[in-house]
């Protein structure tokens, strides 16, 4: 899968109450959620956002809570992809399982705000050199993530009975 | 090689009689739990897939804390979804109006959680129950939607961190400002994907609750869990609290470790995080004067029985300063009714409190005490990111409830020696 898009630099921790503030958590709507997305650090980061534009996180990407509403919210937008030197373990989790793309590699000092990359997420980055996923997670993307496989779960034991 | 505490309960959990860290398994789930803002996306996925039934009704906890008393028609639609999902599936444990209770103070409270167990919550201080010698950790609505669908989920065997800790407690020091000291040692990442495990005479004289506040920030730290030892302590809060039979792990002597820390609590005095990080960790005394307009004490970190009480012992026949709005909150009714029955209720409403019902409410900005632009609170919670009690330039210092107690009275932040 090769992603071309726009950079928008973050820098290290961003947490997920500024991905998405909780006082907006009472909606589940990824259209509502996605208008908040990273609101405190830059209020207009929503309207200014492309279809394909990537964001660019330094360590600890998508720390503190679970809301599943952060990755929810940045998916809503059209990015497709985060990568960040390091990921928080739940937010990581959360992203796979919402089809949110992630890649762990160290270019943010590399990388202008707002420069065009191009990234093959599939063969672990191209040209942008990203940790590889682990294999274990690769196989539960290629069952179509988490809630796809425990769907096939269900049907198969349906048909059992 | 011998096992961890954490590598023993996985092992069990995943029927083997060994793993090590990295290794991933799928483990059996004790408990799956969820609150009023995730448990409607778990739900979502719920009717995605298809499932027609929770694989366990006894094994589901929903807690309905967060948004409630109920802030907006948004999210008390969310609470109405909740309890029909409830009724149709045969949940029971359901917390909610006069029941409802801070979700990690209530499920050991009640019971619901045992040394031993594998407990998932869509909650990122699941990790609380650490405290009890078991493993649980945070995750997402849809992996929670799995466990509860499964009673199973797939984990990766952390590397483990130990902090052995010595040495006797000062006056006023408690776990909350040694967890704030470790996360200033180590920093918001210093523990990613790490289990922080604690031992050493400093960890045995500790009271539960106190435990329970460590356990409760190892994600501020990163980390997937928190967790201790079962002691005299853990067995009779288990006794008093439960009636489910449960197993005690212990670590080997000869487990495997990432790293060792060594901690004298004796040199600890009260810490403050300063904003906008958990781990922007100074001692309350060298701050100076900053003014404050907000106090929180509260919190599935602080709004335990023994912080109720520390924070009565320095507000006792005191006075909030005039400009501050002091918000105290019983984590749950039977801490609430406690409170009530050893007079603190009554010290606090002298002091010029405001007493709230049971929510997560202004810990997470969500209600019941936001903060307005350029407005600066301290509070017995757990994070201070930007933003976090309300407007973007607000600012959050974290404590625990002395020096949240004693920084409501001067109206400006204060080492509890001071107000005595």
């Amino acid at each position: 899968m090769k992603l071309k898009g726009r950079v928008w630099k973050f820098g290290d921790n961003i947490d997920t109450d500024v991905i998405i503030p909780a006082r907006y958590l009472s909606s589940t709507d990824p259209k509502i959620l996605s208008q908040h997305c990273m609101e405190p650090l830059d209020p207009s980061f929503a309207e200014k956002v492309r279809e394909g534009d990537i964001i660019i996180g330094g360590q600890n990407f998508g720390c503190g809570s679970s809301r599943e509403h952060a990755p929810i919210a940045i998916s809503a937008l059209g990015i497709p992809l985060v990568i960040a030197k390091s990921f928080a373990r739940i937010f990581y989790r959360n992203a796979f399982n919402k089809g949110l793309a992630l890649l762990e590699a160290d270019i943010f000092d590399e990388i202008e705000q707002g420069e065009e990359i191009e990234v093959d997420v599939a063969a672990g980055g191209g040209e942008v050199k990203a940790k590889p996923i682990p294999p274990f997670m690769v196989e539960l993307i290629n069952e179509g993530g988490l809630i796809n496989y425990l769907r096939k779960k269900l049907e198969e034991e349906d048909e059992k009975i | 090689m011998g096992m961890t505490i954490t590598e023993k309960i996985l092992a069990a959990h995943a029927g083997k009689d060994y793993v090590e860290c990295g290794e991933i398994i799928e483990a059996k789930l004790d408990l799956c739990l969820a609150n009023d803002i995730t448990a409607p996306l778990s739900l979502e996925e719920f009717d995605k897939v298809g499932a027609r039934r929770v694989f366990d009704p006894e094994k589901v906890v929903f807690v309905l804390d967060h948004f409630t008393p109920n802030k907006d028609i948004p999210s008390a639609e969310n609470c109405k979804r909740i309890r029909e999902f409830s009724k149709k599936y045969g949940i029971r444990h359901v917390y909610d109006g006069g029941a409802c209770g801070i979700e990690h103070a209530l499920l050991p409270e009640e019971g619901l959680v045992v040394p031993g167990d594998v407990i998932i919550g869509a909650d990122s201080h699941t990790c609380t129950y650490g405290a009890l010698g078991a493993f649980s950790t945070g995750v997402g609505s849809t992996d929670l939607t799995y466990g509860m669908v499964t009673g199973k989920n797939w984990f990766k065997v952390p590397e483990s961190i130990k902090f052995h800790c010595t040495g006797t407690w000062q006056k006023w020091v408690t776990g909350k400002d040694l967890i704030l000291h470790i996360i200033g040692m180590i920093g918001v990442d210093g523990a990613l994907y790490a289990s922080m495990e604690y031992d050493g005479e400093a960890i045995t004289a500790l009271s539960m609750d106190s435990r329970f506040a460590i356990a409760n920030m190892a994600i501020e730290a990163g980390a997937k869990n928190g967790i201790f030892k079962v002691d005299e302590k853990t067995l009779a809060y288990v006794k008093n609290h439960s009636k489910r039979p449960f197993v005690i792990f212990e670590s080997d002597t000869d487990a495997h470790y990432r790293e060792v820390f060594e901690i004298d609590v004796g040199k600890l005095d009260s810490k403050v995080a300063c904003p906008s990080l958990p781990s922007n960790v100074k001692d309350a005394r060298e701050l100076g004067a900053i003014r404050i307009d907000q106090v929180v004490i509260g919190s599935c970190t602080n709004g335990r029985i023994e912080d109720l009480a520390i924070a009565a012992t320095i507000l006792k026949n005191k006075k909030v300063a005039s400009d501050v709005r002091c918000i105290i909150i019983p984590a749950t009714p039977k801490i609430y009714r406690e409170s009530m029955r050893q007079g603190y209720l009554e010290i606090f409403m002298e002091a010029g409190c405001i007493i709230s019902p049971p929510t997560c409410g202004p810990c997470l900005g969500g209600h019941m005490g936001i903060l307005a632009k350029g407005e600066k609170a301290i509070a017995t919670t757990n994070r201070n990111f930007v933003g976090r009690m309300g407007h973007p330039e607000s600012e959050v210092f974290l404590s625990g409830p002395a020096v949240a107690a004693a920084s409501a009275i001067r109206g400006s932040i204060t080492h509890p020696s001071e107000v005595e």
